[in-house]
């Protein structure tokens, strides 16, 4: 007996047109992509800190942060690393080609705790993709924020993504940017060497009550993170992480992604320190 | 809820009915193995204490099924196993495992593959006695109050009848004529006498109860170590286990067409290295002692605060299983005790 289908499939996968691609840096590009579907295109909303699941027909699907703000409707922005299956195909694709997404998933960044307040950005490495997005958010939505500080660390100097468009940041008035490289072997950088931890040295004194942080990189960063931030005496509920776990649903259904008595995909990837201290996996 | 009797005889002729409310499934043995699976006439069907190998989740969580099939035009869900089902002979605990997998698959958003399994299966419920790994009364999941259409109870020369929805209502009046509705005091007594019976039946016991708080004290227990030396991380544990929802899923062309395939979604389990492997080569769970632990937490303990009750019904299977016995009796022994059994 055959029946009736009549819901909603959350995972199904939704065509996207590749806008414009281009290497942020080796192994590491950059997609502007938009729904086929125009209406879609446009009333797609989302939250700085939610990802995309990212599907190719054939190779499979893998989630990706947006690296864009909502504040700019219409264009979805991704930074993606080359590490396997999926992204080796995806880096292989040109402008116009077409790819599935579905999304958004995940909480995103908790924007009503931080509005009005003073906010630092500690990316470390590929970290900075969805740091990106609410980076601009807060630019593009200036008055609601009061200061803010972008600290932002990669290896080596050929590792800064992005580099063009962060280093016209050190322009603005509105914002206080550091970089910093592990190592530098030649070349001209004139920013900080050493871990992202000392660029706290530059940050001013300022009211601990009033400030978030958003941190997102590699798991060896949150512990020296965290303890410089905590040093700052900010309260452990105003410190968000953005988390990385296998996903392969997004939804709380494959359980890959569970963390304690949570799924990373819906109740994360963005969750405050004091969220994490109960976890006993945390990094 | 009502309550009716049914005579023996009865039985065949009635289930044989029910054909017309969708296709019968129920435990039928396939080279030697009790399992669940379609039925052509009710004789095929094998009623019994044992519990099949592997759980009732099969039949709403397929080990692997087609999510979508893809091609130019892009990505169309494939709902074709969805069938109109009458799951016949489904004991207490697998009854509260579906409720258990309902909390993860049914939750919002809800899994439209699971769900309209779900939509389209009636369960009618068998009692069973306690096998020699039957854990349920532990668990608190020996009796059901709710999650089946029509539910058997044994008493010899008839079953009590317990009608659990409105779906079970319309299968009776398909022969209203073997029900009766007078249950008179001797039945009640006999049902009583089943009841202790059935309870004094256990063989096997555990603190669930106590499980949350000994896991939490437990979590740098080196006993962990212990069990991840013996662990062959072979998997057999999620397979069986009515409640284990893990799943992956994989792209696989068609033979022969580039652009045309499906996407599949299999069974996983936590058990694997590669679970919780990703990019950069981090692995929060590398060894088998973090996977195990993972996997007991998880059963014992964390299910519970995200959905209200842990996640295990008690039904053995991991006990039968496992090839190195570890299971939730070891397990729970191994931490209340200190010392894991040999
Ligand atoms: C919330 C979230 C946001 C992410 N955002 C980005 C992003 O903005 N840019 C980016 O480049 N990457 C991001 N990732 C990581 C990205 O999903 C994986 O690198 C990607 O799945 C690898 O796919 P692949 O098929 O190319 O690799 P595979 O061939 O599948 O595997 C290569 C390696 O990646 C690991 N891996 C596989 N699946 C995942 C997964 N779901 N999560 C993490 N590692 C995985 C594998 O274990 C293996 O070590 C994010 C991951 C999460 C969970
Ligand atoms: S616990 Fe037992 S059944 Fe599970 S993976 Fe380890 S050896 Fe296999
Ligand atoms: S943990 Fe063991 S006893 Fe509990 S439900 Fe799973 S297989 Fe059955
Ligand atoms: S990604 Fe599947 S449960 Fe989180």
């Amino acid at each position: 007996m055959s029946v009736e289908i009549g819901i909603e499939n959350p995972f199904q996968p939704e065509a996207a047109r590749i806008v414009r691609q281009y290497d942020l840096i080796k192994d590491h590009r950059f997609f502007q992509v938009r729904f086929l579907d125009v209406k879609r295109a446009m009333s797609f909303t989302y939250n700085p800190g939610q990802f995309l699941m990212l599907s190719l027909p054939g190779v499979g699907e893998a989630p990706f942060s947006i690296s864009s703000t909502p504040s700019r409707p219409g264009i979805l922005e991704m930074g993606v690393r080359k590490v396997g299956k999926l992204t080796e195909v995806l880096f292989t694709k040109s402008d116009n080609d077409i790819i599935y997404i579905r999304g958004p998933y995940g909480n995103g960044f908790r924007l009503d705790q931080m509005r009005g307040k003073d906010l630092i950005i500690v990316a470390g490495g590929l970290g900075v993709i969805p740091l990106r997005s609410i980076l601009y958010y807060v630019l593009d939505n200036r008055d609601d924020f009061g200061q803010l500080f972008f600290l932002y660390g990669a290896r080596r100097p050929d590792e800064i993504l992005f580099q063009t468009e962060f280093f016209q940041l050190k322009d603005r008035r509105d914002i206080e940017c550091f970089y910093t490289v592990d190592k530098v072997d030649g070349g001209n950088w004139t920013e900080n060497v050493g871990v992202v931890t000392t660029l706290f040295k530059n940050l001013p004194r300022l009211d601990p009550l009033k400030l978030n942080a958003v941190v997102c990189g590699p798991p060896v960063m949150y512990k020296f993170v965290i303890k410089e931030l905590l040093n700052l005496k900010i309260p452990k509920n105003q410190i968000q992480l953005s988390l990385e776990r296998k996903m392969k649903c997004g939804v709380g259904k494959c359980g890959h992604c569970a963390l304690d008595n949570l799924y990373t995909c819906t109740s994360g990837p963005v969750f405050t320190y004091w969220d994490t201290i109960h976890f006993r996996e945390l990094i | 809820m009502r309550i009716i009797k049914m005579y023996k005889k009865f039985l065949e002729p009635f289930l044989e009915c029910l054909g017309q409310f969708g296709r019968l499934y129920a435990p039928v043995r396939k080279n030697g193995v009790l399992t669940y699976g379609p039925i052509e006439s009710i004789s095929e069907a094998v009623f019994s204490d044992e519990h099949p190998l592997i759980p009732i989740k099969k039949l709403f969580h397929p080990m692997k099924f087609d999510m979508f099939r893809f091609g130019e035009s892009g990505f169309q869900p494939d709902y074709s196993m969805v069938e109109k089902r009458v799951i016949i002979g489904v004991h207490p605990c697998e009854i509260h495992s579906l409720l258990r997998l309902d909390d993860v698959f049914m939750a919002d958003p809800p899994d439209p593959y699971y769900s309209q399994l779900r939509h389209n299966s009636a369960i009618l419920g068998f009692s069973c006695m306690p096998t020699e790994n039957s854990l349920c009364t532990s668990t608190g999941t020996d009796i059901v109050e709710e999650g089946y259409d029509l539910f058997f109870i044994d008493l010899d020369q008839f079953y009590l009848v317990w009608v659990g929805s409105s779906l079970g209502h319309d299968m009776i009046l398909c022969h209203d004529e073997f029900f009766e509705d007078e249950v008179t005091h001797e039945d009640i007594a006999k049902y009583v006498a089943w009841r202790e019976k059935r309870n004094l039946a256990f063989k096997k016991s555990f603190a669930f109860r106590n499980m949350p708080d000994l896991m939490e004290l437990s979590y740098n227990s080196e006993i962990w170590e212990q069990f991840g030396k013996k662990c062959l991380s072979c998997g057999q544990c999620s397979m069986v286990c009515p409640t284990c929802n893990c799943y992956d899923t994989t792209d696989v062309l068609d033979v022969s067409n580039k652009v045309s395939g499906r996407r599949e979604r299999m069974w996983d389990s936590c058990m694997f290295v590669d679970y919780s492997l990703v990019a950069g080569g981090h692995n929060f769970r590398a060894t088998r002692a973090d996977r195990l632990k993972l996997w007991y937490t998880h059963k014992l303990k964390t299910f519970g605060k995200e959905y209200g009750r842990p996640s295990c019904v008690g039904c053995g299977r991991c006990v039968d299983t496992c090839p190195v016995d570890i299971n939730v009796l070891t397990v729970s022994q191994a931490l209340s005790a200190r010392e894991v059994p040999k």
